[in-house]
C-alpha cells in the first residue's frame, strides 16, 4: 500500500509567523484525511444533491465554525490557489478573517477579497453576486446537512426517503408554511430538487441566492463538519427551488437601495447608525458594493 | 299460478379476489406466533379477526400489510391493472408506494399513524403532495372534504391533532389513509380506548365509508359487537391459529369451534 | 329439484356445547321440505320444535350437521346452502332469500328511512338518484305499516316493540327475493298492522315467491298457509 507522505515543512510567505510553531502539513490535513475527504468529493460530485458521509477530522475550532467548509478547503487547495473567504457576504468579518489567516498560515497561498480574481471561495450563509465562472471553486459551511431534518429527526428513516425520493414531506413543510403564514416563510436555506432527483439543504443561504445555485458554471462544494457530511453540485446542473404551482418561489426584494453603491438588485443588510436608530440598507456583498463604488468613481473621473 | 319469479338482474359472476394470503407464519424464536394462517379477500368485503391478547390477530395483520415478514407462506395482492404481486417480493419502493396508495393502515393508536406536530390539513394532504400534487389550493380542498366526510369541524383544518379529543385523532387518521382512494384498508383495534359513544361515531363512519367506497377491509378487534356491527365475514383465531372461519353472524350465533363458543359466551350482554 | 326454489333433504342440527362438557342438543333430524314458487309454508308446532331453527338454517344463520339445502339462484342454478362459500352465502342473501327475524337488530344512528331503504342501494351506494328512489320507496312501507313520519329520521333504537318489527319487516320485504323467511312477523303488532302485514305477504305470494313462515297467531297462519308444515315429523329421537 502507500506509504505514509512524510510531512513536509512548511514553505510560505509567513515564515516569521512559522518559525516557532510546529511542522505542518500543508493546508493543516495530512495527505491521508486529504486523500479520504477527496474520494468522499469525488463521490459528492458524481452524485449531485446526494449526502456522502466522511470522517470528519478534529479541527483547531469548535464544531460549529465551520470546521466542514475548512475540511473541503483544505483538501482541495494547491499552492497555486488564490483564496478568498466571505462570512455573511463581507471579507472583514471575524470569521471570515479568522479562516483566511488560517490558510494563510497552514498553506501560504496568496489570498484575494475580489472574487473575480479568487480560484477557491470559502463562503458561509451567502453566495457573492457577481457571477462566479468556469473553473472557479466555491465551498459553503453547512450546520445541518439534511432538509429534512426538522421533519423527520430519524436518519434511518431519511436515508430512505431520500433513497425512495419520497420527498411529500417536504412539500408538508412548505404547506404549514402557507397555512399558517399565508405565504412560504422559509427566508433562508430554502430547500432544493438538484437535477431533479435529490433534495439538499443549500446551506443558510437567503432564498434570494438560491437562483444563483442553478446552472452555475463553478463547482459548488458543501461542508458539514459535525454532522459529518459532504455534498455537491457540478458545473451547470440543474437546481429547483421547491414551490407551489399556486405559491411560486420567488425572492426577497427591497424598497430601497444600498446606500453606499446605489444598487437595487443586490442583497442588502440593514444596518442601524446611529442612537436615534437611523436605518441604512448596505449589500452585504463587501466586494461587490466596493467594486460598483470603485467603477462608478472611474466613471465619475 | 305461473308468474315469472323476480330473479336477480345479472348472473352470479365472481370477480377475482383482491388478496390472498396462504399459509402464513411467524416464529419469534421458540414462540409460534403465526401458524399456517390462510384467507381471501374480495373488493367491497369487510373481514374481521377475533380473538383475545395474544392470540396472533396483529402478527397477522402485520404480515398481511407488509409491516413484517413472515417466515413461511405467502400474500398475493392484486393490482389496479388486474395482475398478481407477492407482496413480500415486492422491492421496498414499492411496498411504499403501495402502502400510500392502494392500502391505508389504521392503527390502534391514532398518534402512531398520524403526524401529530403538523395541521391536520397537511396530515390529509401528505400523501398527496407525495405523488405528485402541487397546487397548495386543490391540496387544501381536499383536506376540507375529506374532514367534513369524517365529521371534523372544517376550521380546525389548520390545528394540529395534538390538540385534538382521541376520537377525532381517529377520524383524522381513516381520512389521512382514505384520501387516496384505497382499495384496502387494514384496521387494528381503531375503537379501543375510545368511550362507547365515540366508537359508535366511529363505527357508523367506517360503515358509510366502506359501504360508499367499496372498500375492501381486515379489521383486527377483540370485540366482538364491532365485528357483528362492520365486518360479513369473520375469523377467529387463537394461540396463532385461525381455528374457525365463515360468515360473521353464522359464527357468532352457531359458534363450532369451542374457543369461538368461549368467546362468544364470554360477552356479556348489557 | 324440479322447479321447487327451496329443496330440504335429510336436514338435522344438533348442538354441540363443548364447555357443558361436549354435550349435544338435537334440536332437528330428518327435514324434508320443499318449496315452490307461490306457495306460503307455515310450520306449525309448540315452541323448542326448532321452527326458527329451520329458517335460520336456510338463511345459513346456523350451519346444518347433516343433510343439503339447496336454493335455487336462477333457472338453470341452485347453491347448496350446507357447502357454500361465505361469499355465495352473502350474495345468496342480497339477491335471494330474504329473512324477517323476530328481533330487529340495531344499528346506533342510522335513521329508519334509511335502514329500510338499504337493501335498494346496494352496488349503487353513491349514486345520488338510487338513493332518492331508495327512500322514496322506503317512505311508502312506512306509511303503509303506520310508522309517523317524525319517527322517519329517527333511528329506531327508542321506537317501540312494534314499531321495531314494522321496520324490520319493512326493511327486509323491500326487496323483492324469490325466497322469503318470515319468524313471528306479527308477535307484537295490533290488528290493523297485522292486517296490513297479512297483505304484504299475500302480495309476495302473489308475484312468486315461496314464503316459509312461523306465525304465533293462528288466524294469520290460517289466512296465509297454502301448506302446513308439521315440525314434530322432524323432532329428533330423545
Amino acid at each position: 500500500m502507500n506509504a505514509p507522505t512524510p510531512s513536509a515543512p512548511l514553505q510560505a510567505a509567513t515564515a516569521a509567523a512559522c518559525s516557532s510553531a510546529p511542522a505542518i502539513n500543508f493546508a493543516y490535513l495530512d495527505e491521508r484525511s486529504k486523500r479520504m475527504i477527496r474520494r468522499a468529493l469525488l463521490k459528492a460530485v458524481a452524485i449531485p444533491g446526494y449526502q456522502v458521509p466522511f470522517g470528519s477530522r478534529e479541527m483547531p475550532l469548535p464544531y460549529g465554525w465551520g470546521t466542514g467548509g475548512i475540511q473541503v478547503t483544505a483538501a482541495v487547495i494547491g499552492p497555486n490557489d488564490v483564496l478568498k473567504v466571505i462570512d455573511q457576504g463581507s471579507d472583514d468579518t471575524v470569521n471570515a478573517v479568522n479562516i483566511r489567516r488560517f490558510f494563510q498560515r497552514t498553506a501560504g497561498v496568496p489570498i484575494t477579497t475580489q472574487t473575480r480574481a479568487a480560484t477557491l471561495i470559502q463562503t458561509r450563509h451567502r453566495i457573492p453576486e457577481t457571477p462566479l465562472r468556469e473553473g472557479q471553486i466555491i465551498v459553503y459551511q453547512v450546520p445541518v446537512p439534511e432538509p429534512l431534518q426538522r421533519l423527520e429527526p430519524r436518519e434511518t428513516e431519511t436515508r430512505t426517503l431520500h433513497a425512495l425520493a419520497e420527498y411529500g414531506l417536504m412539500h408538508v413543510k412548505l404547506y404549514e408554511d402557507i397555512a399558517r403564514h399565508g405565504h412560504i416563510a422559509t427566508t433562508y436555506d430554502y430547500p432544493v430538487l438538484v437535477n431533479g432527483r435529490y433534495l439538499m439543504s443549500p446551506s443558510p443561504i437567503p432564498k434570494f441566492d438560491n437562483p444563483k445555485l442553478h446552472r452555475n458554471p463553478a463547482l459548488q462544494l458543501f461542508g458539514a463538519g459535525r454532522e459529518k457530511r459532504i455534498y455537491a453540485v457540478p458545473p451547470y446542473t440543474k437546481v429547483e427551488s421547491l414551490s407551489f404551482d399556486d405559491h411560486p418561489f420567488e425572492v426577497q426584494r427591497w424598497e430601497a437601495a444600498c446606500a453606499l453603491c446605489g444598487a437595487t438588485d443586490a442583497f442588502l443588510d440593514e444596518v442601524i447608525i446611529d442612537d436615534q436608530g437611523t436605518r441604512q440598507h448596505t449589500c452585504s456583498d463587501s466586494d461587490h458594493c466596493q467594486q460598483r463604488r470603485a467603477a462608478a468613481s472611474t466613471v465619475a473621473a | 299460478m305461473n308468474q315469472t319469479l323476480p330473479m336477480p338482474a345479472t348472473p352470479f359472476c365472481t370477480p377475482q379476489p383482491l388478496l390472498r394470503v396462504r399459509q402464513l407464519g411467524k416464529r419469534y424464536g421458540a414462540l409460534t406466533a403465526l401458524h399456517d394462517a390462510s384467507f381471501d379477500l374480495w373488493p367491497g368485503e369487510v373481514l374481521a379477526v377475533v380473538g383475545e391478547s395474544g392470540s396472533g390477530k396483529s402478527t397477522l395483520l402485520n404480515a398481511v400489510a407488509a409491516l413484517s415478514r413472515p417466515d413461511s407462506g405467502g400474500v398475493e395482492y392484486r393490482l389496479r391493472d388486474g395482475t398478481l404481486e407477492d407482496v413480500h417480493a415486492l422491492s421496498a419502493a414499492r411496498q411504499r408506494l403501495l402502502a400510500r396508495t392502494d392500502w391505508g393502515f389504521v392503527h390502534q393508536n391514532p398518534a402512531d399513524g398520524l403526524r401529530m406536530d403538523v395541521s391536520a390539513g397537511a396530515n390529509v394532504g401528505e400523501r398527496l403532495m407525495g405523488l405528485g400534487w402541487r397546487h397548495y389550493g386543490q391540496l387544501r380542498a381536499t383536506a376540507l372534504e375529506w374532514l367534513q366526510r369524517v365529521e371534523i369541524d372544517p376550521w380546525r383544518i389548520d390545528d394540529t391533532p395534538r390538540v385534538f379529543s382521541g376520537g377525532m385523532r381517529q377520524r383524522l387518521q381513516i381520512a389521512r389513509n382514505l384520501v387516496t382512494s384505497p382499495r384496502l384498508l387494514f384496521m387494528d383495534e381503531p375503537t379501543s380506548g375510545l368511550d362507547v359513544s365515540v366508537q359508535a361515531r366511529l363505527l357508523d363512519l367506517l360503515r358509510r365509508l366502506t359501504q360508499e367506497l367499496q372498500l375492501a377491509v381486515v379489521i383486527v378487534t377483540h370485540d366482538l359487537a364491532v365485528a357483528r356491527l362492520l365486518a360479513q365475514r369473520m375469523v377467529v383465531m387463537q394461540r396463532g391459529r385461525i381455528v374457525e372461519s365463515g360468515l360473521t353472524d353464522q359464527l357468532l350465533d352457531d359458534p363450532q369451534h369451542p374457543y369461538t363458543q368461549l368467546l362468544v359466551s364470554s360477552v356479556l350482554p348489557p | 329439484m324440479k322447479n321447487a326454489i327451496l329443496c330440504m333433504r335429510g336436514v338435522a342440527k344438533r348442538f354441540t356445547l363443548h364447555h357443558q362438557h361436549g354435550a349435544v342438543l338435537p334440536v332437528l333430524e330428518g327435514v324434508e321440505l320443499q318449496a315452490h314458487a307461490g306457495e306460503c309454508l307455515v310450520l306449525d308446532g309448540p315452541s323448542g320444535m326448532g321452527k326458527s331453527t329451520l329458517l335460520k338454517l336456510v338463511y345459513a344463520n346456523y350451519r346444518a350437521s347433516a343433510g343439503q339445502i339447496d336454493v335455487r339462484t336462477g333457472p338453470d342454478s341452485t347453491l347448496d346452502v350446507t357447502q357454500a362459500s361465505a361469499r355465495e352465502l352473502l350474495q345468496l342473501r342480497r339477491d335471494t332469500v330474504s329473512y324477517v327475524s323476530q328481533f330487529l337488530r340495531l344499528i346506533p344512528r342510522v335513521p329508519a328511512i334509511d335502514v329500510v331503504a338499504e337493501a335498494l342501494r346496494q352496488d349503487h351506494a353513491t349514486d345520488a338518484d338510487v338513493a332518492a328512489a331508495a327512500r322514496a320507496e322506503a317512505a311508502r312501507w312506512l306509511q303503509r305499516l303506520r310508522i309517523p313520519e317524525r319517527l322517519w329520521s329517527l333511528p329506531p333504537a327508542t321506537f317501540s316493540g312494534g314499531e321495531q318489527q314494522r321496520i324490520n319487516i319493512a326493511r327486509n320485504l323491500i326487496k323483492p327475493r324469490p325466497l322469503v323467511l318470515l319468524d313471528e312477523p306479527t308477535a307484537s303488532l295490533d290488528p290493523a298492522n297485522t292486517r296490513t302485514v297479512v297483505e304484504l305477504i299475500q302480495e309476495a305470494v302473489g308475484r312468486g315467491a315461496a314464503v316459509l313462515g312461523i306465525f304465533h297467531d293462528p288466524e294469520v297462519g290460517a289466512a296465509l298457509a297454502t301448506r302446513r308444515i308439521d315440525m314434530s315429523c322432524f323432532r329428533s329421537a330423545a
